[in-house]
């Protein structure tokens, strides 16, 4: 029954087909413009991308560096809200393939109502949820229930402190794929392969985890993602693809060209 | 215990530990911890040395004779403007250095509104010779420039904070994500009885010495048990929960808060939490916060830069909605005539934060033999320049 109903989520097909070489691209939604949202999505399913994290804009991101604070801060200047969110993804799955994630701070999803944002992501076609404020005990005692119904996964996290203990708890609670925090830092620090903790990554490697996992934060270009590949299924992209994003407006040619880069020799 | 913190960090629906993972290996470190350290005698001791040979406790309860004659009642003032450093704020501080210490971290990390916390982490930081770093909004960094310079003397790094409106809430946001950075070394200081469990219990009990002195003083010298009311400004809450903590069960006691309502609550220029907020998540607390209907906070304003902050700890959320304390907002113009009041009627420059309470005066309706309570938590020296301005002397 349980299996079923995981064969139902596209995030499990994604990780039932492909082992390897996973990328996961994140963008803040209402970014650069605030109607660019659907045709980002489209944009990278076309180049390759495996999975797409869109951000729910907050105004106050404690998790994150300077360039996903901007991006949020100019998303809710264009006029970004999850309502809005909602409505431009109305229609995506007649166009879109891929697993879809929305990942925020908790106080909008709060305000608009936690059962009906699990609606809403069924309605769209939305696989999952990253909440990074919304810790484990807070969603297991109020909001697991919601979630179970309309067939979302809450994707939770482990960072380099994460004791063993916690790692197996929150294994045992993910549904999908674990969220691995690459070092102790808010997002987009630009690091270089050699600035990050291989042991950490080894260490959770060899605990054979029940989920997959992803690698994320800090990984920015070709070498820093091949070498996250090594250590898990995949891994995340968000602020180096932020920046890109910002750097040409012409989303086409720059999706294009950051995808490639990203893949090239894997 | 019923307005007391739970098991699970909340006071009634209000607070908890709404931390991202990355902060999770402190946050539980600190729960496990707290209460074990700081009921220890070894600490206990060392504690209430300090609060006594270095910030100068006991605080005098005055009684307030002129203030009294003029509203026609009995006004007493907790004297926390004659600590060390001129505030409530010293008394936190004492207590989480300590406890940095016996958590073994090497480096402390603080925001601050009006400079007073900043003020009061370097001070202890340079007292323990411990690296100490503090976040402030770059327009905190302007209107309080005293206090920014007393700070580096002191030796601490003063990082000004531009991000959204450069005041307390964005310092807070920046000293959140520099303890995800530094997750091993450092222990963040908080200023207030706000952010994850335990810090509002935390904090709470170190500042909780305001009212043990308060009953023990208000016995002495009037051979009262317990005063008609206690009144006191709110910010995040640490120095009214400080004043009420003691007498939170004697329900008796008419517990009276003081938001500021910077230039009208039913403006949007304002600080009132209680009075224009709802309740959600902000500084991985539940609490009541200003926001928008999209769950995006709203900036406050005050004139008081300690008072600028769009939440409130989760306990006066609770004592708000169980009606156990009531809640008052005082504008900026009543603020700053309390304040010239004070200063006329008693000799006493007040901290713009203070002057809340006193602003509370003008609205509560008193008996001539009641017994009141001001927490006058701070001393108005770093605001010279604010009333020299407006008063224009
Ligand atoms: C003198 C004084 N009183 C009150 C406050 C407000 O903080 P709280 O509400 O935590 O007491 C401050 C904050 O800077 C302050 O400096």
């Amino acid at each position: 029954m349980k299996k079923n109903e995981n064969m139902k989520n596209r995030i499990n097909k994604l990780f039932n087909n492909k082992k390897e070489n996973i990328l996961s691209v994140y963008f803040t939604a209402g970014f650069p413009n605030l109607n660019d949202t659907v045709e980002i999505i489209q944009q990278l399913e076309k180049n390759g991308v495996d999975l797409v994290e869109i951000g729910i804009p907050f105004s106050d991101p404690t998790a994150d560096g300077p360039i996903i604070q901007k991006s949020s801060e100019a998303a809710l200047i264009n006029g970004m809200s999850l309502n809005l969110l909602f409505e431009q993804l109305k229609t995506i799955r007649e166009s879109v393939n891929i697993p879809l994630i929305l990942m925020g701070y908790f106080n909008p999803v709060f305000q608009f109502g936690v059962e009906r944002f699990c609606q809403k992501c069924a309605e769209v076609g939305i696989d999952g949820a990253i909440l990074p404020d919304l810790p484990l005990h807070e969603f297991d005692n109020e909001y697991k229930s919601f979630f179970k119904e309309y067939n979302l996964h809450n994707i939770l996290l482990i960072t380099p402190q994460t004791s063993e203990s916690r790692i197996n708890q929150i294994d045992a609670a993910s549904e999908g794929f674990i969220y691995m925090v690459s070092s102790s830092s808010t997002t987009g620090t630009g690091k270089k392969v050699e600035d990050f903790q291989q042991d950490y990554f080894e260490r959770i490697k060899q605990m054979n985890m029940k989920n997959p996992r992803l690698i994320g934060f800090g990984i920015s270009d070709n070498a820093t993602f091949k070498n996250a590949c090594k250590y898990a299924e995949g891994a995340i992209i968000g602020s180096a693809f932020v920046k890109s994003l910002s750097a040409n407006p012409n989303l086409k040619e720059s999706i294009a060209q950051f995808v490639k880069n990203i893949q090239k020799n894997t | 215990m019923k307005y007391q913190v739970d098991e699970n960090g909340y006071y009634g629906e209000f607070g908890g530990a709404w931390i991202p993972e990355m902060m999770y290996t402190n946050i539980d470190e600190l729960k496990r911890r707290y209460l074990e350290i700081m009921e220890s005698a070894e600490f206990k001791n060392e504690f209430d040395l300090l609060l006594k040979d270095y910030v100068g406790r006991p605080s005098p309860l005055y009684f307030a004779k002129r203030l009294s004659e003029h509203y026609n009642t009995n006004i007493f003032l907790k004297r926390e403007d004659l600590n060390h450093t001129g505030s409530h704020k010293l008394n936190n501080t004492i207590g989480q250095i300590l406890l940095a210490q016996k958590l073994g971290k090497t480096r402390i990390i603080a925001e601050t509104g009006a400079g007073q916390h900043g003020v009061a982490t370097a001070t202890v930081c340079a007292l323990k010779g411990i690296k100490c770093v503090v976040y402030m909004g770059a327009l905190d960094v302007s209107r309080q420039a005293p206090n920014v310079k007393k700070m580096k003397m002191l030796g601490a790094k003063v990082i000004p904070v531009h991000s959204g409106n450069k005041t307390l809430k964005d310092a807070t946001n920046e000293a959140m994500r520099d303890w995800i950075n530094n997750p091993v070394d450092t222990h963040y200081i908080i200023g207030s009885v706000v952010g994850p469990h335990p810090y509002p219990d935390m904090v709470a009990r170190f500042q909780s010495v305001i009212s043990a002195e308060m009953k023990s003083q208000l016995l002495a010298q009037t051979g009262f048990e317990l005063p008609t009311r206690i009144i006191a400004c709110v910010g995040g809450g640490s120095n009214a929960a400080g004043a009420f903590y003691h007498f939170l069960n004697d329900e008796q006691v008419e517990l009276i808060g003081v938001e500021a309502a910077g230039k009208g609550v039913d403006t949007n220029e304002t600080a009132a939490t209680l009075t224009v907020g709802t309740i959600g998540v902000l500084h991985a607390s539940k609490t009541m916060l200003m926001q928008n209907s999209d769950g995006q906070i709203t900036e406050p304003y005050s004139i008081s830069a300690g008072l600028d902050y769009p939440g409130i700890g989760p306990m006066h959320a609770n004592l708000h909605k169980t009606g156990r304390a009531k809640f008052l907002a005082a504008t900026d113009e009543e603020v700053l005539q309390a304040a010239l009041f004070l200063t006329q009627k008693e000799g006493i420059i007040p901290a713009l934060e203070s002057a809340h309470a006193l602003a509370g005066l003008e609205k509560i309706r008193m008996q001539p033999e009641d017994v009141n309570v001001i927490n006058l938590s701070g001393s108005g020296n770093k605001d010279m320049e604010t009333y020299l301005d407006y008063f224009g002397y």
